[in-house]
Protein backbone atom coordinates (compact mmCIF):
# COMPACT_ATOMS: atom_id res chain seq x y z
CA UNK A 1 0.00 0.00 0.00
CA UNK A 2 1.12 3.43 -1.13
CA UNK A 3 2.58 5.75 1.80
CA UNK A 4 0.61 8.39 -0.02
CA UNK A 5 -2.47 8.27 -1.18
CA UNK A 6 -2.03 11.28 -4.09
CA UNK A 7 -0.61 8.95 -6.71
CA UNK A 8 -3.73 6.47 -6.48
CA UNK A 9 -6.05 9.09 -6.30
CA UNK A 10 -5.16 11.08 -8.90
CA UNK A 11 -5.00 7.86 -11.48
CA UNK A 12 -8.64 7.84 -10.50
CA UNK A 13 -9.15 11.16 -11.29
CA UNK A 14 -7.83 10.91 -14.54
CA UNK A 15 -9.93 8.22 -15.29
CA UNK A 16 -13.20 10.13 -14.46
CA UNK A 17 -11.92 13.16 -16.70
CA UNK A 18 -10.67 10.87 -19.78
CA UNK A 19 -14.02 9.23 -19.35
CA UNK A 20 -16.15 12.76 -18.93
CA UNK A 21 -14.18 13.86 -22.33
CA UNK A 22 -14.64 10.34 -24.30
CA UNK A 23 -18.56 10.35 -23.37
CA UNK A 24 -18.87 13.92 -24.38
CA UNK A 25 -16.99 13.70 -27.56
CA UNK A 26 -17.96 10.10 -28.74
CA UNK A 27 -20.73 9.48 -30.69
CA UNK A 28 -23.49 9.38 -33.48
CA UNK A 29 -22.51 13.05 -33.89
CA UNK A 30 -18.78 13.29 -32.97
CA UNK A 31 -17.79 16.80 -31.15
CA UNK A 32 -14.11 17.10 -31.33
CA UNK A 33 -12.63 18.19 -28.06
CA UNK A 34 -11.80 21.87 -29.29
CA UNK A 35 -15.69 22.37 -30.23
CA UNK A 36 -16.46 21.02 -26.31
CA UNK A 37 -14.39 23.16 -25.20
CA UNK A 38 -15.69 26.24 -27.20
CA UNK A 39 -19.30 25.50 -25.89
CA UNK A 40 -18.45 25.39 -22.22
CA UNK A 41 -16.17 28.52 -22.63
CA UNK A 42 -18.81 29.97 -24.67
CA UNK A 43 -21.59 29.24 -22.22
CA UNK A 44 -19.67 30.69 -19.22
CA UNK A 45 -18.84 33.88 -20.58
CA UNK A 46 -22.31 34.16 -22.40
CA UNK A 47 -20.95 34.61 -25.94
CA UNK A 48 -22.82 32.63 -28.51
CA UNK A 49 -20.32 30.05 -29.62
CA UNK A 50 -18.38 29.16 -32.77
CA UNK A 51 -19.69 25.72 -33.56
CA UNK A 52 -23.04 24.56 -34.83
CA UNK A 53 -25.93 24.86 -32.95
CA UNK A 54 -26.83 20.84 -33.60
CA UNK A 55 -23.01 20.24 -31.79
CA UNK A 56 -24.58 22.77 -28.84
CA UNK A 57 -27.41 21.21 -28.40
CA UNK A 58 -26.10 17.61 -28.33
CA UNK A 59 -23.54 18.49 -25.26
CA UNK A 60 -26.31 20.34 -23.53
CA UNK A 61 -29.65 18.49 -24.44
CA UNK A 62 -28.69 15.13 -24.65
CA UNK A 63 -24.95 13.55 -23.77
CA UNK A 64 -24.95 16.29 -21.03
CA UNK A 65 -27.49 15.36 -18.32
CA UNK A 66 -26.58 11.25 -19.88
CA UNK A 67 -22.31 11.97 -19.25
CA UNK A 68 -23.41 13.48 -15.45
CA UNK A 69 -26.41 11.10 -14.85
CA UNK A 70 -23.83 8.17 -15.66
CA UNK A 71 -21.38 9.66 -13.14
CA UNK A 72 -23.08 10.43 -10.74
CA UNK A 73 -24.70 6.29 -10.61
CA UNK A 74 -21.54 4.90 -11.58
CA UNK A 75 -19.82 6.88 -8.41
CA UNK A 76 -23.08 5.98 -5.97
CA UNK A 77 -22.75 2.37 -7.23
CA UNK A 78 -18.96 2.13 -5.76
CA UNK A 79 -18.89 3.77 -3.49
CA UNK A 80 -22.61 2.05 -1.76
CA UNK A 81 -20.19 -1.55 -2.66
CA UNK A 82 -17.41 0.22 -0.72
CA UNK A 83 -19.70 1.35 2.52
CA UNK A 84 -21.51 -2.62 2.34
CA UNK A 85 -18.36 -4.37 1.95
CA UNK A 86 -16.19 -2.43 4.77
CA UNK A 87 -19.88 -3.16 6.98
CA UNK A 88 -20.42 -6.52 6.26
CA UNK A 89 -16.87 -7.26 6.60
CA UNK A 90 -16.43 -9.16 3.00
CA UNK A 91 -14.51 -7.94 0.00
CA UNK A 92 -17.85 -10.10 -2.18
CA UNK A 93 -20.84 -8.38 -0.99
CA UNK A 94 -22.12 -5.70 -3.19
CA UNK A 95 -25.17 -3.93 -3.30
CA UNK A 96 -26.82 -6.40 -5.12
CA UNK A 97 -25.84 -9.13 -3.20
CA UNK A 98 -27.61 -7.59 -0.62
CA UNK A 99 -30.46 -6.97 -1.72
CA UNK A 100 -30.86 -3.55 -1.91
CA UNK A 101 -30.85 -3.31 -5.91
CA UNK A 102 -33.40 -6.11 -6.29
CA UNK A 103 -35.66 -4.58 -3.60
CA UNK A 104 -34.64 -0.88 -5.41
CA UNK A 105 -36.27 -3.12 -8.36
CA UNK A 106 -39.23 -4.16 -6.85
CA UNK A 107 -40.17 -1.19 -5.62
CA UNK A 108 -39.65 0.55 -8.78
CA UNK A 109 -41.51 -1.87 -10.82
CA UNK A 110 -44.84 -1.54 -8.88
CA UNK A 111 -43.99 1.98 -9.09
CA UNK A 112 -44.15 2.27 -12.45
CA UNK A 113 -47.36 -0.54 -12.64
CA UNK A 114 -49.05 1.87 -10.65
CA UNK A 115 -48.08 4.77 -12.63
CA UNK A 116 -46.95 6.86 -10.08
CA UNK A 117 -44.74 10.20 -10.86
CA UNK A 118 -40.79 10.36 -10.70
CA UNK A 119 -40.63 11.46 -6.70
CA UNK A 120 -42.88 8.20 -5.84
CA UNK A 121 -40.83 5.62 -8.19
CA UNK A 122 -38.04 7.12 -6.46
CA UNK A 123 -39.39 6.54 -2.45
CA UNK A 124 -41.15 2.88 -3.46
CA UNK A 125 -37.39 2.16 -4.76
CA UNK A 126 -35.52 3.32 -1.77
CA UNK A 127 -37.96 1.66 0.79
CA UNK A 128 -37.27 -1.63 -1.41
CA UNK A 129 -33.77 -1.34 -0.96
CA UNK A 130 -34.24 -0.69 2.55
CA UNK A 131 -36.33 -3.67 3.51
CA UNK A 132 -34.42 -6.06 1.43
CA UNK A 133 -31.01 -4.91 2.80
CA UNK A 134 -32.62 -5.34 6.30
CA UNK A 135 -34.65 -8.84 5.92
CA UNK A 136 -30.92 -9.92 3.95
CA UNK A 137 -28.92 -8.44 7.07
CA UNK A 138 -31.56 -10.01 10.15
CA UNK A 139 -32.49 -12.98 8.64
CA UNK A 140 -28.27 -13.37 7.96
CA UNK A 141 -26.88 -12.79 11.77
CA UNK A 142 -30.13 -14.32 13.22
CA UNK A 143 -28.83 -17.53 12.14
CA UNK A 144 -25.87 -18.98 13.54
CA UNK A 145 -23.23 -20.73 11.58
CA UNK A 146 -19.70 -21.16 11.30
CA UNK A 147 -19.27 -19.38 8.23
CA UNK A 148 -21.60 -16.21 9.04
CA UNK A 149 -19.72 -14.20 5.82
CA UNK A 150 -21.32 -17.45 3.77
CA UNK A 151 -24.82 -17.42 5.54
CA UNK A 152 -25.28 -13.71 4.50
CA UNK A 153 -24.37 -14.19 0.62
CA UNK A 154 -26.64 -17.36 0.44
CA UNK A 155 -29.24 -15.31 2.76
CA UNK A 156 -29.19 -12.29 -0.31
CA UNK A 157 -29.25 -14.83 -2.97
CA UNK A 158 -32.25 -16.42 -1.52
CA UNK A 159 -34.29 -13.06 -0.80
CA UNK A 160 -32.81 -11.88 -4.20
CA UNK A 161 -34.33 -14.87 -6.18
CA UNK A 162 -37.67 -14.14 -3.68
CA UNK A 163 -37.92 -10.30 -4.99
CA UNK A 164 -36.99 -11.36 -8.39
CA UNK A 165 -40.16 -13.60 -8.33
CA UNK A 166 -42.20 -10.49 -7.13
CA UNK A 167 -40.75 -8.50 -10.24
CA UNK A 168 -41.88 -11.10 -12.14
CA UNK A 169 -45.16 -11.04 -11.20
CA UNK A 170 -45.19 -7.46 -11.75
CA UNK A 171 -44.25 -7.93 -15.23
CA UNK A 172 -46.54 -10.44 -15.49
CA UNK A 173 -49.93 -8.93 -14.31
CA UNK A 174 -48.78 -4.78 -16.36
CA UNK A 175 -50.25 -3.67 -19.24
CA UNK A 176 -47.80 -5.62 -21.59
CA UNK A 177 -48.41 -2.32 -24.41
CA UNK A 178 -47.60 0.59 -22.15
CA UNK A 179 -46.29 -0.82 -18.80
CA UNK A 180 -44.11 -3.64 -19.69
CA UNK A 181 -41.56 -2.47 -22.28
CA UNK A 182 -40.60 0.56 -19.63
CA UNK A 183 -40.36 -2.44 -17.22
CA UNK A 184 -38.19 -4.76 -19.57
CA UNK A 185 -35.67 -1.58 -20.86
CA UNK A 186 -35.35 -0.24 -17.19
CA UNK A 187 -34.75 -3.74 -15.68
CA UNK A 188 -31.85 -4.31 -17.99
CA UNK A 189 -30.15 -0.61 -16.95
CA UNK A 190 -29.78 2.06 -19.31
CA UNK A 191 -29.32 5.78 -19.20
CA UNK A 192 -30.82 6.12 -23.03
CA UNK A 193 -33.89 7.75 -21.30
CA UNK A 194 -31.90 10.28 -18.72
CA UNK A 195 -33.27 14.10 -19.14
CA UNK A 196 -32.69 17.00 -17.71
CA UNK A 197 -35.84 16.79 -15.11
CA UNK A 198 -34.53 13.23 -14.42
CA UNK A 199 -31.40 14.87 -13.06
CA UNK A 200 -32.66 16.46 -10.08
CA UNK A 201 -34.66 13.63 -7.64
CA UNK A 202 -31.50 11.31 -8.81
CA UNK A 203 -28.65 14.09 -7.91
CA UNK A 204 -30.67 15.54 -4.25
CA UNK A 205 -30.55 11.62 -2.68
CA UNK A 206 -27.39 11.09 -4.18
CA UNK A 207 -25.75 14.01 -3.01
CA UNK A 208 -27.06 13.53 0.51
CA UNK A 209 -26.54 9.95 1.15
CA UNK A 210 -22.50 10.35 -0.37
CA UNK A 211 -21.84 13.30 1.97
CA UNK A 212 -23.06 10.73 5.26
CA UNK A 213 -20.83 8.14 3.53
CA UNK A 214 -17.77 10.44 2.97
CA UNK A 215 -18.15 12.29 6.38
CA UNK A 216 -18.19 8.75 8.28
CA UNK A 217 -15.30 7.57 6.18
CA UNK A 218 -13.37 7.94 9.09
CA UNK A 219 -15.25 5.65 11.11
CA UNK A 220 -15.53 2.82 8.46
CA UNK A 221 -12.35 1.62 9.42
CA UNK A 222 -13.49 0.73 12.63
CA UNK A 223 -16.52 -0.47 11.66
CA UNK A 224 -15.13 -3.67 9.50
CA UNK A 225 -13.84 -4.59 12.65
CA UNK A 226 -15.92 -7.67 14.71
CA UNK A 227 -18.44 -5.75 16.46
CA UNK A 228 -17.69 -6.31 19.99
CA UNK A 229 -14.21 -5.00 19.00
CA UNK A 230 -15.38 -2.13 17.43
CA UNK A 231 -17.62 -1.31 20.43
CA UNK A 232 -14.66 -1.76 23.01
CA UNK A 233 -12.77 0.86 20.49
CA UNK A 234 -15.41 3.44 21.31
CA UNK A 235 -18.13 3.10 18.55
CA UNK A 236 -21.44 2.92 18.99
CA UNK A 237 -21.81 0.36 16.19
CA UNK A 238 -25.68 -0.46 16.62
CA UNK A 239 -26.31 3.56 15.50
CA UNK A 240 -23.67 4.10 13.23
CA UNK A 241 -24.20 0.83 11.38
CA UNK A 242 -27.91 2.18 10.53
CA UNK A 243 -26.28 5.02 9.25
CA UNK A 244 -24.56 3.62 7.26
CA UNK A 245 -26.73 1.19 5.74
CA UNK A 246 -29.41 3.54 4.97
CA UNK A 247 -26.86 5.97 3.11
CA UNK A 248 -26.03 3.11 0.74
CA UNK A 249 -29.28 1.97 0.16
CA UNK A 250 -30.47 5.60 -0.80
CA UNK A 251 -27.34 5.88 -2.76
CA UNK A 252 -28.44 2.83 -4.36
CA UNK A 253 -32.23 3.02 -4.48
CA UNK A 254 -31.37 6.67 -6.36
CA UNK A 255 -29.61 5.32 -8.79
CA UNK A 256 -31.67 2.25 -9.31
CA UNK A 257 -34.60 4.77 -9.79
CA UNK A 258 -33.20 6.79 -12.02
CA UNK A 259 -30.97 4.27 -14.57
CA UNK A 260 -32.82 0.88 -13.64
CA UNK A 261 -30.41 -1.75 -12.41
CA UNK A 262 -26.86 -2.26 -13.39
CA UNK A 263 -25.06 -4.54 -11.48
CA UNK A 264 -21.28 -5.74 -10.79
CA UNK A 265 -20.27 -1.25 -10.76
CA UNK A 266 -20.45 -1.96 -6.81
CA UNK A 267 -18.31 -4.88 -6.49
CA UNK A 268 -15.93 -4.52 -9.27
CA UNK A 269 -15.00 -0.51 -8.88
CA UNK A 270 -13.83 -1.05 -5.23
CA UNK A 271 -11.56 -3.83 -5.80
CA UNK A 272 -9.83 -1.59 -8.19
CA UNK A 273 -9.74 1.36 -5.77
CA UNK A 274 -8.40 -1.17 -3.54
CA UNK A 275 -5.68 -1.72 -5.13
CA UNK A 276 -5.04 1.99 -5.99
CA UNK A 277 -4.63 3.26 -2.83
CA UNK A 278 -5.48 0.37 -0.54
CA UNK A 279 -8.17 -0.80 2.16
CA UNK A 280 -8.24 2.73 4.31
CA UNK A 281 -11.71 3.70 3.57
CA UNK A 282 -10.61 7.80 4.07
CA UNK A 283 -9.25 7.15 1.07
CA UNK A 284 -10.71 4.34 -0.52
CA UNK A 285 -14.02 6.27 -1.00
CA UNK A 286 -13.44 9.14 -2.30
CA UNK A 287 -11.16 6.72 -4.82
CA UNK A 288 -14.22 4.57 -5.63
CA UNK A 289 -16.31 7.64 -6.43
CA UNK A 290 -14.27 8.65 -8.99
CA UNK A 291 -13.40 5.75 -10.65
CA UNK A 292 -16.84 4.55 -10.49
CA UNK A 293 -17.98 7.63 -12.16
CA UNK A 294 -15.03 7.01 -14.65
CA UNK A 295 -16.41 3.30 -15.03
CA UNK A 296 -19.53 4.01 -15.62
CA UNK A 297 -18.88 6.61 -18.49
CA UNK A 298 -16.58 4.14 -20.56
CA UNK A 299 -19.54 1.69 -19.81
CA UNK A 300 -22.05 4.26 -20.82
CA UNK A 301 -19.49 5.26 -24.24
CA UNK A 302 -19.03 1.48 -25.06
CA UNK A 303 -22.79 1.02 -24.82
CA UNK A 304 -23.90 3.84 -27.57
CA UNK A 305 -21.07 3.29 -29.64
CA UNK A 306 -20.58 -0.24 -30.16
CA UNK A 307 -23.48 -1.24 -32.49
CA UNK A 308 -26.40 -0.07 -34.33
CA UNK A 309 -28.63 -0.32 -31.33
CA UNK A 310 -27.68 0.67 -27.81
CA UNK A 311 -26.69 -2.17 -25.46
CA UNK A 312 -28.27 -2.17 -21.99
CA UNK A 313 -25.88 -1.15 -19.59
CA UNK A 314 -26.78 -4.49 -17.00
CA UNK A 315 -25.53 -6.47 -19.66
CA UNK A 316 -22.14 -5.12 -20.79
CA UNK A 317 -21.37 -4.41 -16.51
CA UNK A 318 -22.43 -8.21 -16.57
CA UNK A 319 -19.88 -9.24 -19.41
CA UNK A 320 -17.11 -7.48 -17.20
CA UNK A 321 -18.42 -8.49 -14.11
CA UNK A 322 -18.96 -12.19 -13.76
CA UNK A 323 -15.32 -13.23 -15.35
CA UNK A 324 -13.80 -10.61 -12.47
CA UNK A 325 -15.80 -12.18 -9.80
CA UNK A 326 -14.56 -15.50 -10.87
CA UNK A 327 -11.19 -14.13 -10.73
CA UNK A 328 -11.67 -12.84 -7.12
CA UNK A 329 -13.29 -16.37 -5.89
CA UNK A 330 -10.59 -17.99 -7.33
CA UNK A 331 -7.77 -15.63 -5.92
CA UNK A 332 -9.64 -15.48 -2.30
CA UNK A 333 -9.96 -19.27 -1.87
CA UNK A 334 -6.52 -19.78 -1.55
CA UNK A 335 -6.17 -17.41 2.10
CA UNK A 336 -9.23 -18.94 2.76
CA UNK A 337 -8.35 -21.65 5.48
CA UNK B 1 -9.56 4.07 40.17
CA UNK B 2 -11.48 0.29 40.33
CA UNK B 3 -13.01 -1.54 38.04
CA UNK B 4 -15.47 -4.09 39.87
CA UNK B 5 -18.24 -6.55 39.80
CA UNK B 6 -20.79 -7.05 42.22
CA UNK B 7 -23.04 -10.06 42.33
CA UNK B 8 -22.90 -10.82 38.67
CA UNK B 9 -25.22 -13.27 36.97
CA UNK B 10 -23.60 -13.33 33.56
CA UNK B 11 -24.97 -14.64 30.26
CA UNK B 12 -26.59 -15.06 26.89
CA UNK B 13 -30.35 -14.09 26.71
CA UNK B 14 -31.05 -17.78 26.22
CA UNK B 15 -28.62 -19.30 29.12
CA UNK B 16 -26.96 -18.40 32.54
CA UNK B 17 -23.26 -19.04 32.76
CA UNK B 18 -22.29 -17.99 35.82
CA UNK B 19 -23.94 -16.76 38.84
CA UNK B 20 -22.85 -14.30 42.09
CA UNK B 21 -19.85 -13.56 40.88
CA UNK B 22 -17.55 -10.89 42.91
CA UNK B 23 -14.54 -9.31 41.70
CA UNK B 24 -12.40 -6.00 41.76
CA UNK B 25 -9.42 -4.92 39.48
CA UNK B 26 -7.21 -1.59 40.77
CA UNK B 27 -4.72 0.08 38.84
CA UNK B 28 -0.95 -1.17 39.09
CA UNK B 29 -2.12 -4.62 39.38
CA UNK B 30 -2.59 -7.59 37.39
CA UNK B 31 -5.48 -9.91 37.82
CA UNK B 32 -5.08 -13.22 35.26
CA UNK B 33 -8.46 -15.14 34.98
CA UNK B 34 -8.29 -19.07 34.92
CA UNK B 35 -10.76 -21.70 34.53
CA UNK B 36 -11.63 -25.23 32.07
CA UNK B 37 -13.44 -24.05 28.49
CA UNK B 38 -16.32 -23.11 28.76
CA UNK B 39 -16.08 -22.42 32.32
CA UNK B 40 -17.48 -18.58 31.30
CA UNK B 41 -13.98 -16.67 31.50
CA UNK B 42 -14.92 -14.84 27.77
CA UNK B 43 -18.40 -13.75 29.25
CA UNK B 44 -16.90 -12.44 32.23
CA UNK B 45 -14.42 -10.61 30.56
CA UNK B 46 -17.01 -9.26 28.04
CA UNK B 47 -19.37 -8.49 31.00
CA UNK B 48 -16.79 -6.59 32.65
CA UNK B 49 -15.89 -4.73 29.12
CA UNK B 50 -19.40 -4.02 29.22
CA UNK B 51 -19.79 -5.37 25.77
CA UNK B 52 -22.41 -7.90 27.30
CA UNK B 53 -25.02 -6.31 29.49
CA UNK B 54 -25.24 -8.71 33.22
CA UNK B 55 -28.23 -10.77 33.68
CA UNK B 56 -28.16 -9.37 37.52
CA UNK B 57 -25.64 -7.30 39.83
CA UNK B 58 -23.96 -4.24 38.60
CA UNK B 59 -20.09 -3.56 37.04
CA UNK B 60 -19.05 -0.52 38.07
CA UNK B 61 -15.95 1.16 37.01
CA UNK B 62 -14.26 4.36 39.01
CA UNK B 63 -17.47 3.77 41.56
CA UNK B 64 -20.30 4.61 39.09
CA UNK B 65 -22.51 1.78 37.10
CA UNK B 66 -19.94 1.27 34.01
CA UNK B 67 -24.12 1.25 32.39
CA UNK B 68 -23.82 5.29 32.91
CA UNK B 69 -21.05 6.00 30.94
CA UNK B 70 -20.79 6.48 26.70
CA UNK B 71 -19.35 3.99 24.62
CA UNK B 72 -17.03 6.16 23.82
CA UNK B 73 -15.95 7.25 27.38
CA UNK B 74 -15.73 3.72 28.36
CA UNK B 75 -13.50 2.94 25.85
CA UNK B 76 -10.97 6.11 27.53
CA UNK B 77 -10.98 4.23 30.25
CA UNK B 78 -11.05 0.50 29.41
CA UNK B 79 -9.38 -1.16 26.67
CA UNK B 80 -9.63 -4.51 25.41
CA UNK B 81 -7.30 -6.52 23.51
CA UNK B 82 -8.85 -9.31 21.39
CA UNK B 83 -7.55 -12.32 20.49
CA UNK B 84 -5.21 -11.81 17.48
CA UNK B 85 -6.87 -12.85 14.18
CA UNK B 86 -6.95 -12.14 10.80
CA UNK B 87 -8.80 -8.82 9.50
CA UNK B 88 -10.44 -8.82 6.56
CA UNK B 89 -9.14 -5.67 5.16
CA UNK B 90 -5.52 -5.67 4.78
CA UNK B 91 -4.93 -2.27 6.70
CA UNK B 92 -1.37 -1.45 7.51
CA UNK B 93 -0.07 -1.66 10.88
CA UNK B 94 -0.03 1.84 11.61
CA UNK B 95 -3.55 2.42 10.44
CA UNK B 96 -4.93 -0.37 13.28
CA UNK B 97 -2.80 1.60 16.06
CA UNK B 98 -4.51 4.49 14.86
CA UNK B 99 -7.82 3.17 15.06
CA UNK B 100 -7.21 3.19 18.96
CA UNK B 101 -7.57 7.19 18.94
CA UNK B 102 -11.69 6.28 17.86
CA UNK B 103 -12.94 7.57 21.07
CA UNK B 104 -10.31 10.62 21.33
CA UNK B 105 -12.04 12.28 18.01
CA UNK B 106 -15.79 12.51 17.34
CA UNK B 107 -17.69 10.50 14.79
CA UNK B 108 -16.87 12.80 11.62
CA UNK B 109 -13.11 13.77 13.17
CA UNK B 110 -10.07 12.67 10.68
CA UNK B 111 -6.83 11.83 13.01
CA UNK B 112 -4.48 14.42 14.37
CA UNK B 113 -1.03 14.73 14.00
CA UNK B 114 -1.30 14.21 17.88
CA UNK B 115 -3.24 10.73 17.27
CA UNK B 116 -0.31 9.80 14.98
CA UNK B 117 2.29 10.11 16.90
CA UNK B 118 0.41 8.39 20.09
CA UNK B 119 -0.12 5.60 17.52
CA UNK B 120 3.38 5.28 16.35
CA UNK B 121 4.79 6.08 20.02
CA UNK B 122 2.88 3.07 21.17
CA UNK B 123 3.96 1.17 18.40
CA UNK B 124 7.73 2.19 19.64
CA UNK B 125 6.96 0.92 22.80
CA UNK B 126 6.23 -3.13 21.61
CA UNK B 127 9.26 -2.78 19.30
CA UNK B 128 6.60 -3.07 15.95
CA UNK B 129 7.23 0.16 14.92
CA UNK B 130 9.05 -0.74 11.97
CA UNK B 131 6.29 -2.68 10.66
CA UNK B 132 3.79 0.78 10.30
CA UNK B 133 3.71 0.00 6.80
CA UNK B 134 3.34 -3.09 6.21
CA UNK B 135 -0.55 -4.70 6.04
CA UNK B 136 -1.31 -6.14 9.14
CA UNK B 137 -2.29 -9.22 7.77
CA UNK B 138 1.13 -9.88 6.46
CA UNK B 139 2.75 -10.14 9.63
CA UNK B 140 3.20 -12.22 12.31
CA UNK B 141 0.69 -13.95 15.17
CA UNK B 142 2.75 -12.51 17.68
CA UNK B 143 3.50 -9.52 15.90
CA UNK B 144 -0.35 -8.76 15.38
CA UNK B 145 -0.67 -9.26 19.29
CA UNK B 146 1.92 -6.76 19.73
CA UNK B 147 0.24 -4.26 17.42
CA UNK B 148 -2.79 -5.04 19.20
CA UNK B 149 -1.81 -4.03 22.92
CA UNK B 150 0.05 -0.52 20.68
CA UNK B 151 -3.75 -0.05 19.57
CA UNK B 152 -4.92 -0.96 23.20
CA UNK B 153 -2.69 1.62 24.79
CA UNK B 154 -3.27 4.12 22.22
CA UNK B 155 -6.69 4.69 23.47
CA UNK B 156 -5.02 5.99 27.01
CA UNK B 157 -7.33 3.57 28.82
CA UNK B 158 -6.82 3.34 32.74
CA UNK B 159 -7.48 -0.48 32.53
CA UNK B 160 -6.57 -2.62 29.81
CA UNK B 161 -8.73 -6.21 29.10
CA UNK B 162 -6.78 -9.50 27.43
CA UNK B 163 -8.47 -12.50 25.80
CA UNK B 164 -5.71 -14.31 26.31
CA UNK B 165 -3.26 -12.99 24.95
CA UNK B 166 -1.03 -15.86 24.52
CA UNK B 167 -3.12 -18.17 22.20
CA UNK B 168 -1.20 -18.99 19.23
CA UNK B 169 2.20 -17.31 20.56
CA UNK B 170 5.47 -18.96 20.31
CA UNK B 171 7.61 -19.69 23.49
CA UNK B 172 9.23 -16.40 23.17
CA UNK B 173 6.92 -14.10 22.34
CA UNK B 174 4.45 -15.57 25.12
CA UNK B 175 7.43 -14.23 27.51
CA UNK B 176 7.58 -10.83 25.51
CA UNK B 177 3.79 -10.39 26.29
CA UNK B 178 3.96 -11.45 29.83
CA UNK B 179 7.01 -8.85 30.03
CA UNK B 180 4.92 -6.29 28.80
CA UNK B 181 1.79 -7.14 30.71
CA UNK B 182 4.49 -6.89 34.21
CA UNK B 183 5.14 -2.90 32.25
CA UNK B 184 1.49 -2.13 31.99
CA UNK B 185 0.46 -2.93 35.34
CA UNK B 186 4.53 -1.10 36.81
CA UNK B 187 3.18 2.01 34.36
CA UNK B 188 -0.13 2.04 36.73
CA UNK B 189 -2.99 0.40 34.67
CA UNK B 190 -5.20 -2.08 35.73
CA UNK B 191 -4.18 -5.35 33.85
CA UNK B 192 -7.06 -8.48 33.63
CA UNK B 193 -6.32 -11.42 31.48
CA UNK B 194 -7.21 -14.80 30.91
CA UNK B 195 -5.30 -17.46 30.24
CA UNK B 196 -4.99 -21.30 29.95
CA UNK B 197 -1.88 -21.60 31.51
CA UNK B 198 -1.48 -21.01 35.61
CA UNK B 199 2.35 -21.06 34.44
CA UNK B 200 1.14 -17.43 32.81
CA UNK B 201 -0.65 -16.14 35.81
CA UNK B 202 2.68 -17.69 38.14
CA UNK B 203 4.68 -15.65 35.49
CA UNK B 204 2.65 -11.87 35.30
CA UNK B 205 -0.32 -11.76 38.02
CA UNK B 206 -0.72 -10.42 41.18
CA UNK B 207 -3.77 -12.01 41.72
CA UNK B 208 -5.80 -15.10 39.91
CA UNK B 209 -9.37 -15.44 40.12
CA UNK B 210 -10.44 -19.19 39.37
CA UNK B 211 -13.67 -19.84 37.25
CA UNK B 212 -14.85 -23.19 36.72
CA UNK B 213 -18.28 -23.86 35.55
CA UNK B 214 -19.22 -20.28 35.90
CA UNK B 215 -18.78 -20.05 39.77
CA UNK B 216 -15.89 -18.65 41.60
CA UNK B 217 -13.66 -21.36 43.20
CA UNK B 218 -10.77 -19.32 44.65
CA UNK B 219 -9.42 -15.69 44.19
CA UNK B 220 -6.12 -14.04 45.85
CA UNK B 221 -2.93 -13.25 45.57
CA UNK B 222 -0.82 -15.73 43.48
CA UNK B 223 1.46 -16.84 45.69
CA UNK B 224 -1.10 -18.31 47.79
CA UNK B 225 -4.21 -19.70 45.35
CA UNK B 226 -2.58 -21.10 43.14
CA UNK B 227 -0.81 -24.65 44.40
CA UNK B 228 -1.17 -28.35 43.09
CA UNK B 229 -4.94 -29.08 44.96
CA UNK B 230 -6.62 -25.59 43.46
CA UNK B 231 -5.77 -26.58 39.82
CA UNK B 232 -6.63 -30.15 40.36
CA UNK B 233 -9.96 -29.07 41.63
CA UNK B 234 -10.34 -26.19 39.03
CA UNK B 235 -9.35 -28.84 36.33
CA UNK B 236 -10.53 -31.81 37.22
CA UNK B 237 -7.25 -33.58 36.24
CA UNK B 238 -4.03 -33.90 38.13
CA UNK B 239 -1.43 -31.92 38.00
CA UNK B 240 2.11 -32.24 39.15
CA UNK B 241 4.03 -28.95 40.72
CA UNK B 242 7.47 -28.53 40.09
CA UNK B 243 9.89 -26.65 42.49
CA UNK B 244 12.97 -24.71 42.23
CA UNK B 245 14.99 -25.54 45.28
CA UNK B 246 17.24 -22.53 44.61
CA UNK B 247 14.28 -20.18 44.82
CA UNK B 248 11.37 -21.98 46.07
CA UNK B 249 9.66 -20.60 42.61
CA UNK B 250 6.89 -23.36 40.96
CA UNK B 251 5.60 -24.09 38.06
CA UNK B 252 3.32 -26.75 36.90
CA UNK B 253 2.65 -29.20 34.54
CA UNK B 254 -0.37 -31.21 33.42
CA UNK B 255 -0.86 -34.79 33.84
Amino acid sequence: MPRSAVPGLLIALAILIAGLLLALTVGRYPVSISELFDIVAAKLSGRAPDVPAAAVNVIWQIRGPRVLAAALVGASLAIAGTAFQGLFRNPLVSPELLGASSGAALGAVIGIYLALGVFAIQAFAFVGGLVAVSAVYLIGSAIRARDPILVLVLTGVVIGALLGAGVGLVKYIADPYNQLPAMTFWLLGSLAAINVADLIPLFGPVALGTLVLFALRWRMNVMSLPDEEARALGVSTGPLRIAIVAAATLVTSASVAAAGVIGWVGLVVPHIARTLVGPDFARLVPAAALLGGGFLLLIDTLARNMTAIEIPLGVLTALIGTPFFVWLLASMSKTWS
Amino acid sequence: MTLSGHDLTIGYTDHVVGRHLDLALSGGEVLALLGPNGGGKTTLLKTLLGLLAPRAGEVKLGGRSLTGYSVRERARLVAYVPQSHVSTFAFTVEAVALMGRTAHGNIFSRPTAGDRAIALRMLERFGVAHLRERPYTMISGGERQLVLLARALAQEPQFVVLDEPTANLDFGNQGKVMREIRQLAASGHGVLFTTHDPNHAMRAADRVYLLRGGECIGEGPTSTILGRPQLEALYGGPVEEISDRSDGRTAFLPG
